[in-house]
């Protein structure tokens, strides 16, 4: 048992800490209601002229239904890929297993601006046009991880003869993939598929070097306040679906807060 | 005997290097208790594997009333199992469990529900239907497991090691409720196979076992048979102590309990059926004692006494004394040296 002292201390470090990805947003997010073009504390009155005028601003229009097409696209394909991986991985042992396995996880230690220079120069010397599908293809390879991760720790939870025990009761394939398997994994892939819809929402790095002529985030606080609920959020709800689950509690959902801070930050 | 419910011919099957079931014949008659009895790594939980469907024999034939299911899947087959760790669905509740065979044969809601009643009675879990697995006992598990396997009313019920999670005390009372449960099913003609490494386990709960060892059956019988009349000295070793003696160059075994302990009064009697030694250890264990003496001709013999008028100090106080150990004649049943290590079985 840790003693008293500890206690308190480890209590005053963790609010520090959250304090410190925390605060920053909340005052931009503050600032967005701001009357005054002046950013100075304390906000000098209350307003929501700025949620209008980026509403009404074509361009930033433009912009927050590009990321949305972005993240909805990566989010499918990470889907189908990541699940399809995590079913090879913890289902079959061949030949370059452990490669496979590292290759998909790897995105997530590299840093944003290494993997978009890396896209950057293979689309170039591929000779392919930058679109929204580049910006979609490097999106997609740091969202195949987080649903890959997820799925696989539900597989490796749950029980390998519950798929046995559905043929032996009588289910064929299918049966046993509607009632059993499905069932097992779907909380995974809905909390997976949010997560990396967050993640690709709020991705700058990668954007800037694989994006074409399109702006995805001009520099608003009213943006960056949707921006932050439409990342939070998601990964919020994910947090409660893998539950006790505790696949993505502490690990992925922390990093994620702190990705979004520093996201935000910037911005 | 009629058609066996379940029939093994020459089934054989490896993985890779290792094999694991090497040439099993086995014939179980409807409505009875076998148990699959041996050692981990001995072939037993694969030969059920193998009935279930779960495994295809490289070899061989299966047979199930008769009908040959050898290359047949799990679903067609008209078996259902126990699994070790239960296996229930996490996100089902009790009853949807239990009515997930009959859900997947399309049996009507009405009928479905009330046959889940009956079960749930019978395994005395009525009212925990809307329960969720997370929310039962392990014990209360394994009822579901049993419960969610014989509403089916299979032709025969496989059971892999199913009170291997359980501690002593509820074990125990499991295996007296299996019994009860197993006599309340015979009527509709669940045919038990059950796999154990617990020897007290089979020798309570079978009509008959076989003993594995290796991938092969060693021997087919009765509970008393085979713990009376062991075949080879591995059965009389996994089945009860292992009490061997070599007597002109042939080997015996008598069991512990069938040996008669006396003060060595030094008269040295010239008798095939009696030997002297030295108590060497003795292992209080409450109900009876378990003396281990050297015997004077070499070799040791296990000896437990009930204590009946004996407390731990005396019993404990026993050691070091010489005795006499004393059996009926028919009491010692020559064994067959144990397959391939026979220079090692009496050493």
């Amino acid at each position: 048992m840790e003693t008293r002292g500890t206690r308190i201390g480890l209590g005053v470090a963790t609010v520090a800490v959250i304090a410190f990805l925390w605060l920053p947003l909340l005052l931009i997010m503050a600032y967005a209601f701001n009357s005054s073009t002046i950013q100075s504390w304390p906000i000098s009155g209350f307003t929501l002229h700025w949620f209008r005028e980026a509403w009404h601003d074509p361009e930033v229009r433009r912009s927050v239904e590009l990321s949305l097409k972005v993240g909805l696209a990566a989010t499918a394909i990470a889907l189908v890929l990541g699940t399809a991986a995590a079913a090879a991985i913890y289902r079959f042992r061949f030949f370059g297993r452990e490669a496979v396995s590292f290759l998909l996880l790897l995105p997530i230690a590299l840093p944003g601006i290494i993997t978009g220079m890396a896209l950057n120069s293979f689309f170039n010397f591929g000779g392919v046009q930058l679109s929204m599908w580049t910006i979609v293809a490097g999106h997609a390879t740091f969202c195949v991880v987080i649903v890959y991760n997820n799925v696989l720790a539900r597989l490796r939870r749950s029980s390998p003869s519950l798929i046995e025990a559905s043929m032996d009761l009588g289910a064929d394939g299918w049966q046993t993939f509607r009632w059993v398997i499905w069932p097992a994994l779907s909380t995974a892939l809905v909390a997976g598929g949010l997560l990396a819809f967050a993640l690709s929402f709020d991705e700058v790095i990668v954007t800037t070097f694989t994006a074409g002529a399109q702006t995805t985030l001009p520099i608003v606080n009213a943006i960056v306040f949707v921006v932050i609920l439409a990342t939070v959020i998601p990964v919020t709800i994910a947090q409660r679906l893998t539950g006790d689950t505790g696949v993505l509690r502490r690990g992925a959902a922390a990093s994620k807060a702190a990705a979004a801070a520093t996201g935000g930050g910037a911005v | 005997m009629d058609v066996p419910d379940v029939r093994l011919v020459g089934v054989r099957k490896a993985y890779g290097d290792v094999i694991a079931v090497d040439g099993v014949d086995l014939e179980v008659a409807s409505g009875e208790f076998f148990t699959l009895l041996g050692p981990s790594g001995s072939g037993k939980t694969t030969t059920l594997r193998l009935i279930a469907g779960f495994e295809r024999p490289d070899e061989g034939r299966i047979e199930l009333a008769g009908r040959d299911v050898t290359g047949l899947p799990p679903y067609p087959r008209d078996v259902n199992t126990v699994f070790q760790d239960y296996a229930l669905f996490p996100h089902m509740t009790v009853a949807e469990n239990v009515a997930y065979g009959l859900r997947v044969k399309g049996v009507p809601r009405r009928e479905r529900r009330l046959r889940v009643e009956e079960i749930l009675q019978i395994v005395q879990l009525a009212g925990l239907g809307n329960r969720k697995p997370s929310e039962l006992s392990g014990g209360q598990r394994q009822r579901v497991a049993l419960a969610r396997a014989m509403v089916n009313h299979p032709q025969v019920l496989l059971l892999d090691e199913p009170l291997g999670a359980l501690d002593l005390k509820l074990r125990q009372e499991m295996q007296i409720e299996l019994k009860r449960i197993q006599r309340a099913v015979r009527e509709v003609g669940i045919t038990f196979v059950y796999v154990t490494h617990d020897q007290e386990e089979a020798l309570t709960m079978s009509d008959r076992l076989a003993v594995f060892n290796d991938g092969k059956v060693e021997q087919i019988g009765t509970p008393a048979a085979v713990y009376e009349r062991p075949e080879n000295a591995f059965v009389a070793g996994f089945v009860g102590a292992s009490n061997v003696l070599q007597r002109f160059g042939r080997t015996f075994t008598v069991r512990p309990e069938k040996i008669r302990m006396s003060a060595d009064g030094g008269t040295r009697r010239d008798d095939d059926n009696a030997a002297t030694g030295r108590i060497r250890d003795v292992v209080y264990a409450g109900m009876f004692t378990r003396y281990v003496v050297d015997l004077d001709d070499g070799g040791e013999l296990v000896v437990v006494r009930q204590n009946l008028e004996t407390s731990s100090t005396e019993a404990l106080d026993a050691r070091g004394r010489r005795v006499l150990l004393e059996w009926r004649a028919d009491h010692a049943i020559e064994t067959k040296p144990e397959r391939e290590e026979n220079h090692d079985s009496s050493s």
